[in-house]
C-alpha cells in the first residue's frame, strides 16, 4: 500500500509542474497509463486493493454482533436496511468502530450531538485528505476546498462563494423557474413515467450547466460526469471501472479548460466577465492562475459538480416519494402552499441526500466515552443524526409544517457547511410552486430503485402518473 | 421593559421585548422576527442568524470569538459590525439597540 501511495506522490507534483506544456487531458491520459501499467507489473501486495461489491441480502441488524456492524456496505441504502442498522449503533453503541470494511478501519458518529461536535471542532477533526469513505483512487487525488483545512480552505472557498451570493440567487430564481416551468409542462400527463429522469435531472442538469456556463446541447455530460466520480468503487462503493474513470476525466477536463481559455481570452479582451463559476475564479487573484494547478482545478469542478447535482436531484425525487409514503401531508400542502419552504427543510433532513462527511483525528478525543485516536478515519453519518430521537421529535415522520425544520444536519455545520444551501433550497421552493400550479396528485405506482453508493442516497427510478389540476 | 429592534433588508422593523439572558438568536426565533433562520439552533456553527449591529452598540454586544469570526467570514454579506445573533447575550443595557438584517443568511 505504502509504496503505491508514495509513487503517486511523486507522478502528482510532476503533471503540476508539466501543466503549463502539456494540455492537461494527455497528462490524465498518460496517468491512466502509468496506473494500469503498475496494476500489470506490481506484484499485488503492493497495489491498493479495488473493491467489488457483489449484491447480497443484507441481514436483519438484531442478528449481527455489534462489532460486526458494517454500515459502509453500499447496498444498505437500496435496500433499506440503513434505518434498523443506524438506530441500533444510535442506541447501543454510538460511536462505533469498524476494523474491517472494505474501506479500511473507519469510527460511525450516529447521533445529532455528537455529529454537530465533530463538524464544529475543524481544529481537532481535519477535513483531509478526502470527505468520502475511500480514499480518492490512485492518480486521481483532487484537491478540493471541502477537504482542505484553514486557512487554504478559508482562500478557496471565498473565491467561489460568490457564486451562490445572493445578487446570482436573485437572478438565478428567474432562470430556474422558466426552466421549471418548461419541464414540467412538458411531462406526460396520464402517462407512467420516471421522475428521475423526467424532472430531477433535468432540472439540476440545466442548473448546473447555467452555474458553469456549459453548452446547454451537451449539458447531459455533466450529470454523467457526476455518476462517475461517485461510482468509484474504492472510493464510495459504487460499481464504475477504472478505464471510465480515466477517460470521464480527461474529456471533462478538456472541455472544461476550453471553457477557461474562452473566457481567460474574453478577460484579456477587457470584455464583461459573467457570475457563472469559471469567471468567478478567473477574476479573484487567488484563483486566477488555477488551471496551472491541474488536480485543484479539477478538484473545483468535481466539488461544484458533485455538490450541485446529486442533493437537489435526489431532495426533487424524495420529495415527492416522502409526501405519497404521507399522503395526509400531501393534503396540507395543497390546502396551504404557504407550508412550502418549511416543506423544503423537512424534504431535506428526510432524505438527506448525502449520507455522510468523513475526518481524521488530529488528536486522541474521547466522545461518548469512546477514545477516538490521532490519525483514526472518523464518519460523521447526516443521515443517522437526521433521524436521532434524542433531538428530533418523532423523527421518523415527514411533517411539512415540524418545527424548528431547519435545524437539520444535511449541509453539515462549520466551516465546511454546504456552499449552495440557499440555491438548493430556492431550486425545491420553485420546483414544488410550479408543481402546486399544474397537478392535483403525483402519484408514486412502484417501489423506488435506488442507487448503489456508501454516499449518495438517492434515486435511479421512481415511477410516477401525475394528474393535472382541474 | 426594553426593546430591541430588528430591520429586515427591506426596511422593515421589528422591535422585541429584551428577555435578559437570552440570546438576541433567541429573542428574534420566539418573537418571529423574519430574516433569522438559526438553522444549528445557536452553537455558532451554521452563520445563519448574522445580523448588523448599529456601529453605536457594537461595543455593548461583547466580543467575537474565532469560531463567530470563521463563521462570519463565510458569508458574502459580511460588513464591520456583523455578529452571530446567537452570540450575543441580551440584556437592559441594550434597551433602544438597533440590528440590521443581511438579505439572505447563508
Amino acid at each position: 500500500m505504502k509504496s503505491t501511495f508514495s509513487m503517486n506522490k511523486i507522478i502528482a507534483p510532476i503533471s503540476n509542474k508539466a501543466a503549463k506544456v502539456i494540455p492537461l487531458d494527455k497528462q490524465i491520459k498518460g496517468m491512466h497509463i502509468y496506473q494500469k501499467t503498475k496494476r500489470k507489473v506490481l506484484p499485488e501486495r503492493f497495489l491498493r486493493k479495488i473493491p467489488e461489491f457483489i449484491e447480497e441480502p443484507i441481514a436483519d441488524v438484531s442478528t449481527l454482533a455489534i462489532e460486526d456492524i458494517d454500515v459502509s456496505n453500499p447496498f444498505l441504502f437500496r435496500q433499506n436496511k440503513w434505518q434498523s442498522y443506524f438506530k441500533r449503533l444510535r442506541d447501543e453503541c454510538p460511536v462505533h468502530y469498524q476494523a474491517n470494511s472494505n474501506f479500511g478501519p473507519f469510527w460511525s458518529i450516529t447521533r445529532y450531538e455528537d455529529i454537530m461536535f465533530v463538524d464544529k471542532n475543524h481544529e481537532l477533526f481535519s477535513a483531509e485528505p478526502i470527505i468520502s469513505i475511500g480514499d480518492s483512487p490512485d492518480g486521481l487525488e483532487i484537491e478540493t476546498f471541502i477537504a482542505m483545512d484553514p486557512p487554504k480552505h478559508d482562500d478557496q472557498r471565498r473565491a467561489v462563494q460568490g457564486v451562490v451570493a445572493p445578487q446570482n440567487l436573485k437572478e438565478l430564481e428567474s432562470v430556474i423557474r422558466k426552466h421549471a416551468e418548461d419541464i414540467l409542462d412538458s411531462v406526460p400527463v396520464g402517462e407512467t413515467f420516471n421522475w428521475v429522469d423526467h424532472v430531477s435531472i433535468e432540472l439540476t442538469t440545466r442548473m448546473l450547466a447555467t452555474l458553469f456556463d456549459f453548452p446547454f446541447e451537451e449539458r447531459h455530460k455533466l450529470p454523467y460526469w457526476s455518476d462517475v466520480v461517485t461510482g468509484v468503487p474504492e472510493t464510495f462503493g459504487g460499481t464504475v471501472g477504472s478505464d471510465e474513470m480515466f477517460n470521464v476525466a480527461a474529456s471533462a477536463i478538456s472541455q472544461v479548460s476550453s471553457i477557461w481559455r474562452e473566457k481567460e481570452a474574453k478577460k484579456a479582451a477587457g470584455e464583461e466577465m459573467g457570475y457563472d463559476l469559471i469567471s468567478l475564479l478567473l477574476t479573484n487573484e487567488k484563483t486566477k492562475d488555477m488551471i496551472d494547478r491541474p488536480m485543484e482545478f479539477l478538484g473545483n469542478f468535481v466539488l461544484l459538480l458533485v455538490g450541485g447535482n446529486d442533493t437537489t436531484r435526489n431532495s426533487i425525487t424524495g420529495g415527492v416519494h416522502a409526501l405519497n409514503e404521507f399522503p395526509d401531508e400531501f393534503k396540507k400542502l395543497k390546502q396551504d402552499p404557504g407550508l412550502i419552504p418549511n416543506m423544503v427543510s423537512e424534504i431535506i433532513r428526510w432524505q438527506t441526500p448525502l449520507a455522510y462527511m468523513r475526518r481524521m483525528a488530529k488528536e486522541d478525543v474521547e466522545i461518548n466515552g469512546k477514545i477516538i485516536k490521532k490519525g483514526d478515519k472518523v464518519i460523521m453519518w447526516y443521515v443517522s443524526g437526521n433521524r436521532d430521537e434524542r433531538h428530533i421529535d418523532q423523527p421518523d415522520q415527514f411533517i411539512i409544517d415540524r418545527k424548528n425544520a431547519r435545524n437539520h444536519l444535511s449541509f453539515g455545520f462549520g466551516i465546511h457547511r454546504c456552499m449552495g444551501n440557499r440555491l438548493a433550497e430556492m431550486q425545491l421552493r420553485i420546483i414544488w410552486e410550479e408543481i402546486l400550479k399544474r397537478f392535483d396528485n403525483i402519484e408514486v405506482v412502484d417501489e423506488p430503485e435506488y442507487v448503489q453508493s456508501t454516499f449518495v442516497k438517492g434515486y435511479t427510478k421512481l415511477m410516477v402518473k401525475v394528474t393535472a389540476k382541474e | 421593559m426594553g426593546s430591541i429592534t430588528f430591520i429586515e433588508h427591506d426596511g422593515q422593523q421589528h422591535a422585541v421585548d429584551i428577555e435578559e439572558g437570552k440570546s438576541l438568536m433567541q429573542i428574534a426565533m420566539d418573537n418571529g422576527v423574519p430574516g433569522v433562520d438559526a438553522d444549528c439552533g445557536g452553537a455558532c456553527a451554521c452563520g445563519t442568524c448574522h445580523v448588523i449591529v448599529d456601529s453605536n452598540w457594537m461595543s455593548g454586544t461583547g466580543s467575537i470569538s474565532a469560531d463567530e469570526k470563521q463563521m462570519l467570514d463565510m458569508t458574502p454579506e459580511q460588513a464591520v459590525t456583523s455578529r452571530l445573533s446567537c452570540q450575543i447575550l441580551t440584556s437592559e443595557e441594550m434597551d433602544g439597540m438597533v440590528v440590521r438584517l443581511p438579505e439572505f443568511q447563508m
